[in-house]
């Protein structure tokens, strides 16, 4: 018990201190997430008639996002099987900031659903054995189960393995092999279930296509790695965390492949609606085309397209692969295009028209966008804590001290003094 | 698995009612001060679904339900739980020869059923379409607004709640909060929904309405006549739906819903399905009768015929 208070107050020294960069940076999202805070208060109190969701698009903005984030905590499978199924060493010694991410996107999943519902008081009513959780009837339900699970792994693995490490231990094989490999299976699972959430309703043609979950999968494997790969750049960057060009090439060559099946999977759904072009077409005309003059996603679907195809021509060619700034340039590309693609314009449009083909416009609130701003920067406020600590376990900078109780947090550099060398590992991304 | 079968599991009833009394008594503890006032509260956060409250259990809710209404719209509110009667099953006929979308029954629907006046909710939705066209939705127009009903070259299409026998709704719910009783009726604990509207997704008909803001209706208003999965007040943040005007049709005698009470013309009928002798039955076996979405396979309980 006792080395365990010790390792949490040397946790507790490394969150608090930081260079300008790192206190600036946690400044700024505490202050973001206040004011989500504060907007959250507003919906509680009037409901939801502060956004802009209506009974004709029931689901919007922060389903959207939940949507998208489940793709990002899922995509630290890819670091996962190279590193523990091919034992391939340069992606081993990163493999748990995967995992740490995956936690944090899970965080932000589970926030982004319990604001979007209507009473979140009652989240009793899905335990099991306490509430009736309608399992396994409702996808939602097996939704609630998965994203808890994985969330659970990831989160027991990392510990297990960053604790150990402050120790100089060697994880335990038995323990760590087990979880490591039923994470695989529950990272698919969890984009798995989501996708047949919107997939198994009969009354939603638009997501009602067997081709869903490939989709969703494949554009998970696009912007998760994407997004390890820029915080690869900053961290090696900003800390003295070696990581090296080949870890970092074979996840840029990954999401090569991934975005070349996302973007094959999406061209055979539009050649299928526009080909037949049955009434169920209505839908991604009013996506990429506009419906009847209501054309609010038009713009942002050939953003997406153009991020995607570019962010594809760059990961392709090996020149631009291999250069840092073009690679990055694709990473933030393919991020957001898949943002845009996989979030508002996989939901909206199984909106609209709706089951009886009223067309209701939707955009959201002010509301919408600061309480979903206020969970993005709680996202990334936990990734951050969690990088805090685990960086310098991982450098060797912060271990159990001589006397096998007290901690030890060697390097000074991650104590303020020298500006330019000390570590921030955590700059804006987004 | 059926809906009955898991009502009947009374192990797990045991345990999981332990565990709420534990659960009651702990955060008890903690709203020790000013208990009397948050009394209500708390009993009503820790209320089970409704399939699952004992009798007495049952009698406490509906006596504070009705306190809580009474005191809310200062007037006497009565709160039913008449179960469904055994050998019936709601049946719903709507004439489109003879409707002429004056939408009397969306009105009536509002008052009968305490629906939201700000923001409006209405059950039913009155689709204007051209008879050029037919059953096209596509060139459905929903807010039409002419100073006579019927236009020229028009016909009316009423949707509301098509009690499916197999409703996609009632499937997805991750709290088995909605479910098809027994005389076919598609219900919502409104006291057991988290307001997550996955059934609204689910829906092919639009049948499923949210509380988006807290429900208003002026007091003077109110149909104090109300039943538990029906028509009493709602709060903000869930799901409500046509219930086939559960508080008037499962009563011996009963009576008929009140939009198929309103029609001016007769287009509406309602009855017991498993009657052979009711009117319902002799529509379906004497008229054209289609279902709406027949190819979803929800099988609704709603048919839609032309008369003439």
């Amino acid at each position: 018990m006792k080395n365990i208070w010790h390792f949490f107050l040397g946790t507790i020294v490394l969150i608090s201190k930081g260079s300008k960069g790192y206190y600036c940076w946690v400044l700024f999202l505490l202050s973001l997430m206040t004011i989500g805070a504060f907007a959250y208060a507003q919906q509680l109190n009037e409901g939801l008639i502060v956004t802009n969701m209506r009974d004709q698009v029931s689901w919007g903005f922060y389903i959207s996002n939940f949507t998208f984030l489940v793709g990002v905590a899922a995509a630290a499978v890819l670091l996962v099987i190279p590193a523990y199924v091919y034992h391939w060493k340069p992606i081993k010694e990163i493999a748990v900031l995967g995992e740490l991410l995956a936690v944090s996107a899970i965080v932000m999943c589970m926030m982004f659903v319990t604001m979007d519902i209507g009473h979140p008081e009652r989240f009793w009513h899905l335990i099991p054995k306490i509430g009736l959780l309608n399992f396994p009837q409702s996808l939602l339900a097996w939704d609630v189960v998965v994203l808890n699970t994985y969330l659970a792994i990831n989160l027991t693995v990392a510990v297990y393995i960053l604790y150990n490490k402050y120790y100089k231990r060697e994880p335990n094989k038995n323990i760590t092999t087990p979880l490591l490999l039923l994470s695989i299976p529950s990272a698919i699972s969890i984009h798995t279930v989501t996708a047949f959430l919107y997939n198994g309703l009969g009354a939603r043609p638009f997501w009602n296509s067997s081709i869903l979950v490939p989709r969703f999968l494949a554009s998970a494997f696009c912007s998760g790695p994407a997004f390890m790969i820029l915080i690869f750049f900053l961290v090696r960057k900003y800390t003295k965390f070696k990581i090296e060009d080949e870890a970092i090439q074979k996840v840029a060559e990954i999401i090569a492949y991934a975005i070349f099946i996302n973007l094959l999977l999406l061209g055979a759904e539009l050649f299928k609606e526009y080909y037949t072009a049955t009434i169920h077409l209505d839908s991604f005309r009013y996506l990429f085309q506009g419906l009847h003059g209501h054309s609010a996603l038009v713009p942002w679907i050939w953003t997406a397209m153009i991020f995607n195809v570019t962010a594809f021509v760059l990961f392709l060619n090996p020149a631009t692969r291999r250069n840092n700034v073009t690679l990055v340039m694709g990473c933030i590309l393919v991020f957001i295009g898949v943002y845009i693609e996989k979030g508002m314009g996989l939901v909206i449009p199984g909106f609209i028209p709706d089951v009886l083909h009223e067309i209701y416009e939707y955009a959201p609130t002010g509301i919408e966008l600061l309480l979903a701003m206020g969970v993005w920067a709680t996202g990334l406020f936990v990734f951050t804590m969690l990088l805090r600590v685990a960086i310098p376990i991982m450098n060797g900078d912060f271990h159990v001290a001589d006397d096998g109780v007290g901690s030890y947090i060697g390097d000074q550099l991650f104590l303020v003094q020298q500006p330019d060398a000390v570590i921030s590992e955590s700059e804006p991304v987004i | 698995m059926s809906d009955t079968k898991k009502c009947d599991d009374h192990v797990l009833h045991k345990s999981r009612r332990k565990m709420l009394k534990g659960m009651a008594a702990g955060i008890g503890l903690i709203a020790m001060p000013g208990r009397d006032a948050s009394a209500s509260i708390w009993e009503e956060f820790f209320q089970k679904n409704f399939r699952e409250l004992s009798k007495d259990e049952l009698k406490a809710v509906i006596a504070r339900l009705e306190k809580d209404y009474s005191k809310q719209y200062a007037k006497q509110i009565t709160v039913k739980t008449t179960p469904p009667i055994e050998g019936v099953r709601y049946g719903y006929g709507l004439d489109l020869s003879r409707c002429i979308g004056c939408r009397r029954c969306v009105y009536a629907c509002v008052k009968e059923n305490n629906q939201s006046r700000s923001p409006q909710i209405h059950w039913i939705r009155v689709m204007q379409l051209n008879k050029e066209k037919g059953i096209d939705l596509s060139h459905a127009e929903h807010y039409y607004n002419p100073a006579t009903v019927p236009e020229k070259g028009h016909f009316y299409m009423p949707v509301q709640c098509q009690q499916c026998e197999k409703p996609p709704c009632t499937k997805v719910c991750p709290v088995q909060a909605t479910w098809k009783e027994q005389d076919g009726i598609v219900v919502v604990d409104y006291n057991w929904c988290i307001g997550c509207r996955y059934c609204m997704a689910a829906c092919p008909y639009g049948a499923r309405h949210f509380n988006w803001a807290k429900p208003s209706v002026p007091a003077n208003d109110i149909n104090p006549n109300t039943h538990y999965l029906g028509n009493r007040p709602r709060p903000k943040g869930v799901v409500e739906k046509c219930t086939f005007c559960i508080q008037r049709t499962r009563e011996q005698p009963g009576r008929y819903p009140a939009c198929e009470e309103i029609c001016p013309v007769g287009a509406r009928k309602f009855g017991n399905l498993l009657d052979p002798e009711s009117e319902i039955r002799y529509l379906i076996e004497n008229k054209r009768v289609f279902i709406f979405k027949e190819e979803l396979n929800t099988q609704p309980k709603f048919y839609y015929f032309y008369a003439t």
